[in-house]
């Protein structure tokens, strides 16, 4: 667990050094349109995935996402190494650094998108950062009732919204003028939403005709 | 220099598994959009018909692809 909690830390400051290096001079230096289309780009790629796992996961093609049993899993393969014991215990720390990095490094970009796109980095860094004390703080009080939203949900808007953001601003970032030029993000949402209902009705109507029908009693 | 090639190579798989990974079609449909958009800004109107058409049409695929996989543990 020690070494958990290390690797988070090293995570987050891994993130954080490389957010001071990279981001902060890419805003500056770099032309904001190339910078538009690349975080577009990002985002439409994580937008994709899980939009897929969600609609997934709606159809009931997947199984639901479920956080206390993946913890619990999780601590139970790390118990039964028995390396914490003995010292270093490198899936542990890997563990814990790769998901500060990679759930850091996305808010990271949403962070930049936003920034980048009002004008006011700044702005954007201290509302990301109060929206982490305000939902860390939550997560301390709410935990037990927070652990009962649906996750799927959640995951599903999200993707809808980084999907529909992504495009939006590779657009913008290869110099298309979208109709209405904001206006034409909730026209997005709208589209890529009524796709992600299509599919998930599609695949349930699927799993539906595919189960074999019960005899009729007789 | 052997070290280098090996973190080089880590970094590039790591990489690949978090932006592609088993669904090809992810990153293609990204491409492709981003391809598209530079391709078609002087034609707004089949810019903005085309962009979302091609996200529509790439997580539909990726959807479709993945629809006869068992449902497993996550």
């Amino acid at each position: 667990m020690a070494l958990g909690a290390r690797g988070h830390r090293r995570g987050a400051g891994a993130l954080g050094v490389l957010t001071a290096a990279v981001g902060a001079p890419l805003a500056h230096y770099l032309p904001i349109d190339a910078l538009r289309a690349t975080v577009g780009a990002l985002l439409l790629l994580m937008g994709i995935s899980w939009s897929r796992k969600a609609i997934l996961r709606a159809a009931g093609k997947l199984a639901k996402h479920d956080e206390d049993a993946i913890f619990a899993r999780t601590v139970g393969e790390l118990g039964a190494r028995d390396r914490v014991a003995r010292g270093w215990d490198g899936v542990a720390f890997a563990g814990a650094f790769k998901g500060v990095m990679l759930e850091g490094f996305e808010v990271v970009l949403i962070v930049i998108s936003l920034g980048l796109r009002s004008r006011r980095l700044g702005l954007a860094v201290i509302a990301a950062v109060s929206a982490i004390l305000i939902v860390a703080g939550l997560g301390v009080v709410l935990a037990r009732q927070l652990s009962e939203v649906p996750e799927n949900s959640l995951k599903t808007v999200v993707g809808v919204m980084l999907v529909s953001f992504g495009t939006f601003w590779i657009g913008e970032g290869a110099g298309v003028h979208w109709p209405g030029t904001d206006l034409s993000l909730p026209a997005l949402i709208a589209i890529f939403a009524a796709t992600t209902a299509a599919l998930v009705g599609g695949l349930k109507r699927e799993s539906r005709q595919d189960q074999p029908k019960q005899p009729a009693n007789s | 220099m052997h070290s280098v090639r090996r973190a080089w190579t880590a970094s590039g798989r790591f990489l690949w598994d978090f932006l592609g990974g088993d669904t090809p079609e992810v990153p293609i449909t990204t491409a492709a959009v981003v391809l598209i958009a530079y391709t078609l800004h002087r034609h707004q109107v089949a810019a903005v018909v085309a962009l979302p058409a091609i996200g529509i049409a790439g997580l539909s695929i990726s959807v479709l692809r993945a629809r006869r996989s068992t449902s497993r543990p996550y």
